[in-house]
């Protein structure tokens, strides 16, 4: 029966471990991913907090770094030098001080991912299925890319005589220098990708039937220069800014004169900066609407500018004879489009370059069931496929802002999905993460950048989108860079939650840098984890009670 | 007039506000980044949620362990701390601990350091005693003041959460000014403590002459425990007085007390400092100065100067009270600090933190 109790004082004393405070819970922490903005924000789809995160160690983290970067973008270096970085524009830390310079590391791990002749990861085994891919600028390069990666045999028509299109043929060489350009193709190529060159694909249908292929990726590009009829024009030395740009590019060096370029786009500028260093006379560039409606990017505006290259905001040119233009005044009117005014003026010109658009040319898919074109350009599912099964498209012929990193974007998403479509995987949308906003982010543990490192930062971040000289960031200012990052909405190991935890409810299971475990037997829930984490990683959820 | 050098790692990413990191050599991480840390007071423990003074005193007790080798003995006055570590038969603590009454832990303390020495161990052995602020700033003040006018060889520690918790949240000398309690409510024209009452332990404890004074809060990790590390490098009496905010006596959310913690310093309502032998000898910088709303407005024992119109005499009292702080120990980079002597502190009149 029931022995008679001890007087509590003779009980040995016993551990507080015997509580489980677990059960007072009502919320439990756990550990999220969510989406970082820069990630968000970044039309490759590259993991750039991850491979921040492993690039902030230094030494062999740039290696790690690289191999995650490539993993999505096989183009580090080229990237690092023409990539318009939406990602800074979405960076969190640019409500501390100022974002993170990612654009610039990239460039510093391509670098590094060449000088030491890093390879890309080996393909998988031949699947044994064939695909066609029309045209070898960023977008048909990042297809083959993946495609190879996952497999598959893929052959790479290109029309011209170098692949890289728009990277070769449209920017100018002291933007993108072409050691970069070729050292980061010929790496794709050493997957086996076969690249035929000086091969125009003219019928799709026939080509897919004589090389009997499985699937076919359209990246064509927008090559056809658009025209304007100017009264007088065929008198004047006329040229359109894509043949300037390529015929430079094959090192032609035109006497030109004073230049007059049209147009308000990238292509415009390079267009004129060419011109700046073709001539010693100053180009004008002439646009009809003002500068703020201008879509060429604002670097690219202001660097044109130190350049000393002049505009004429609100114009027209009206008419063209032997030597001068005759510009007409704009009006913008309330829906912004620009209006005639009646008021003219005189501008001297030895050549006008037009550089007022291209469109693609799509030839080849005349007879092609299904597929869809509007305002020149082809239509395409979110699976990237035209309306033609098997046949996929992206870059700068499909509806889309056109630049190189939706190109490789597009080229990547249209691999896993022409891979789905050849094993026969229904597609499916991935379930996006929560976005990390900067309300996630614990600003209080973030310090600021010491004023001694800051103006280094801007001026090699200056050099690194204007590559005459072409230079990138040193190790030191890379890792600074690097460990700037936030690490928005994941978990880069700094011991807070392990810390603050005034239950001891935080476990280490692992080495440094393993992710922590909650333990769920004594966390109470009072969340300061949550608080205290500085990046955002941790949630809490209800408990099921 | 700076922190020490230990805060100013090349780690950009988080400075070293941080616990730890993956990045950072062991020794440039915090006692709590440690998986060996003594976790002296372990879970299971009976602390509210989110407790201040439960995280204090791991944060405390810890760095002693690791400043000693593992080698000290706590004397804990009744209170919270003692009440939800050690209901019979169960204990949190992972140390020799012992307990006697809520106004005699100095003493106690004061005792098993005498104790030690009587054995030949005091070289090795260290004594903590601790306790809260109304253990030590009302009934414990007596037993204190003697502790450090005898010279005893104890680092005596109060954990600060401004009233007497464990009864049910009266009034104590730490009590802020028109902080709300159970015992202030039903005087004066508002719920909360009358102004200009209380006393600074701190400033108290400087008028000793003691080697070492020095206050802190739980938002700074590093700093606490540089701070441990540091008292207990000098032999003789030694206080601490950290700032540990209680949810359930505060009326603020349990995951917000390190925030809160934070924003009495920011505000220069709690001013952090270290004193050598009566002399203020350094101040830990506001990093961004908030206005002192900031800091009472989370907080439901100040609820009613916001309520229906609100109080705003009185949150300029607290204002001008914190502006003071700034000015008096030179919290700000720009304010130029009054270095000096205590006497200097102390004749320029009203309490401190
Ligand atoms: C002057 C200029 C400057 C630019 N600057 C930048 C910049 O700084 N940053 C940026 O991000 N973007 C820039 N862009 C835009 C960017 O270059 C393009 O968006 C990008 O190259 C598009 O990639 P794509 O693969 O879709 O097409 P493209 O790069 O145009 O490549 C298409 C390829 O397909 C080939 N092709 C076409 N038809 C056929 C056919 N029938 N058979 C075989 N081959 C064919 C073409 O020869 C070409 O090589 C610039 C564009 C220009 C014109
Ligand atoms: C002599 C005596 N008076 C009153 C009490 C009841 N009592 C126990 S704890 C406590 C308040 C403790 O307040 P504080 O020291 O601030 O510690 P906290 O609980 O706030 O951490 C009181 C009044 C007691 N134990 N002994
Ligand atoms: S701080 Fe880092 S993770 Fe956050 S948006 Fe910027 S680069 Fe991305
Ligand atoms: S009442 Fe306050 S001091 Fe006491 S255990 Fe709860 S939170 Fe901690
Ligand atoms: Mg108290």
């Amino acid at each position: 029966m029931s022995r008679p109790r001890p007087f509590a004082i003779t009980l040995d004393v016993g551990s507080s471990l015997a509580n489980r405070t677990g059960d007072w819970r009502t919320e439990r922490p756990v550990y999220v991913r969510r989406m970082p903005p820069c990630n968000h924000g970044c039309p490759a789809r590259e993991d750039i907090q991850g491979w921040l995160y492993e690039a902030e160690a230094g030494g062999e983290g740039y290696e790690r770094a690289w191999r995650l970067l490539v993993a999505d973008n096989p183009f580090p270096a080229i990237m690092g030098c023409v990539c318009y970085h939406p990602c800074e524009s979405a960076c969190n830390r640019v409500q501390i001080d100022e974002a993170v310079g990612i654009n610039a590391v990239e460039r510093f791990l391509g670098d590094e991912g060449i000088r030491h002749g890093w390879e890309l990861p080996q393909p998988q085994p031949a699947s044994g299925r064939r695909v066609l891919i029309v045209g070898a600028g960023p977008s048909g390069l990042s297809a083959a890319y993946h495609l190879a990666l996952r497999g598959h045999h893929v052959t790479l028509c290109e029309q011209a005589g170098k692949p890289g299109g728009m990277m070769r043929y449209g920017i100018p060489a002291y933007r993108l220098p072409r050691d970069v350009l070729d050292a980061e193709i010929e790496r794709i190529l050493a997957l086996g990708v076969e690249l035929r060159c000086e091969q125009r694909v003219s019928d799709l249908q026939e080509a897919m039937r004589e090389g009997g292929y499985d699937a076919a990726f359209l990246a064509l590009g927008a090559h056809v220069a658009r025209h304007t009829e100017i009264p007088g024009g065929t008198a004047a030395h006329v040229i359109n800014a894509l043949d300037l740009l390529q015929d430079v590019e094959a090192g032609a060096r035109p006497q030109l004169g004073r230049v007059v370029v049209y147009g308000g786009g990238d292509t415009a500028l390079d267009a004129a900066r060419t011109a700046r260093r073709l001539s010693p006379q100053e180009p004008v560039v002439v646009y009809r609407r003002t500068r703020e409606r201008m879509p060429a990017h604002p670097e690219e505006l202001r660097q044109a500018q130190e350049e000393g290259i002049a505009f004429r905001w609100l114009s027209t040119i009206a008419a063209a004879e032997g030597g001068h233009l005759r510009l007409e005044a704009m009006e913008l009117d309330g829906d912004g489009f620009p209006q005639p005014t009646g008021r003219y003026e005189e501008l001297d010109a030895d050549a006008l370059v037009l550089a007022i658009g291209q469109d693609a040319d799509l030839a080849l898919l005349s007879g092609v069931p299904g597929v869809e074109v509007q305002d020149h350009v082809v239509k395409v599912d979110e699976w990237m496929m035209t309306g033609a099964p098997g046949v996929f498209a992206g870059g700068d012929m499909v509806p889309a802002e056109r630049n190189v990193a939706v190109a490789i974007g597009h080229g990547a998403a249209a691999a896993r999905c022409i891979d789905g479509w050849l094993r026969g995987i229904e597609p499916r949308a991935e379930q996006e993460a929560q976005l990390a906003t900067f309300e996630h982010i614990n600003p209080w543990y973030y310090t600021d950048a010491p004023r001694t490192v800051r103006p280094l930062l801007a001026d090699v971040r200056r050099q690194s989108t204007f590559e005459e000289v072409v230079k990138g960031l040193d190790e030191s200012s890379a890792l600074f860079e690097a460990r700037r990052c936030l690490s928005c909405g994941n978990c880069f190991s700094c011991d807070n939650c392990f810390g603050v935890c005034p239950d001891n409810a935080v476990l280490k299971p692992g080495p440094d840098g393993e992710p922590y475990a909650f333990d769920l037997d004594y966390c109470k829930g009072c969340g300061m984890c949550v608080t205290e984490c500085p990046c955002g990683a941790i949630e809490m959820v209800p408990e099921e009670i | 007039m700076s922190r020490p050098p230990e805060q100013r790692e090349r780690f950009y990413q988080t400075g070293t506000l941080a616990v730890g990191g993956r990045l950072l050599a062991e020794e440039q991480r915090t006692v709590q980044a440690g998986e060996s840390r003594a976790n002296a007071i372990t879970k299971g423990h009976r602390a509210c949620q989110g407790c201040g003074e439960a995280l204090g005193a791991r944060y405390v007790l810890d760095a002693a362990m690791r400043a000693t080798g593992g080698q000290v003995i706590a004397a804990n006055a009744t209170g919270c701390l003692e009440v939800f570590s050690t209901p019979y038969p169960e204990s949190s603590w992972r140390l020799p601990w012992i307990h006697s009454l809520f106004g005699n832990a100095p003493a106690v303390a004061s005792g098993v350091a005498a104790a030690l020495r009587a054995k030949g161990r005091a070289s090795e052995v260290r004594v903590v005693g601790q306790g809260g602020d109304g253990g030590t700033v009302d009934i414990g003040m007596a037993c204190l003041s003697g502790m450090f006018e005898r010279g005893d060889d104890v680092l005596y520690v109060c954990y600060d959460n401004q009233a007497y918790m464990n009864t049910g949240v009266q009034r104590s000398a730490a009590t802020p000014p028109a902080a709300r309690t159970a015992t202030t409510e039903p005087l004066g024209g508002h719920p909360g403590n009358e102004l200009g009452q209380g006393k600074s332990a701190p400033l108290i404890a400087m008028a000793h002459e003691i080697p070492y004074v020095a206050t802190a809060t739980v938002a700074e990790l590093r700093d606490l425990e540089a701070k441990v590390i540091r008292a207990m490098s000098f032999r003789g009496p030694r206080y601490l007085h950290v700032l540990v905010p209680c949810p359930l006596g505060w009326g603020s959310d349990p995951a917000q007390t390190i925030r809160i913690a934070r924003l009495a310093k920011e505000t220069g309502l709690f001013p952090v400092f270290e004193a050598l032998h009566g002399r203020l000898a350094a101040v830990s910088q506001i990093r961004r100065k908030l206005p002192v709303e900031e800091y009472l407005r989370p907080q439901r024992r100040y609820a009613h100067l916001f309520a229906d119109g609100g109080r705003p005499d009185l949150v300029a009292a607290l204002q001008a009270q914190a502006d003071r702080n700034v000015q008096r120990f030179g919290l700000l980079a720009e304010a130029e600090p009054r270095e000096g002597d205590l006497l200097h502190v102390l004749a320029d009149g009203e309490r401190g933190p």
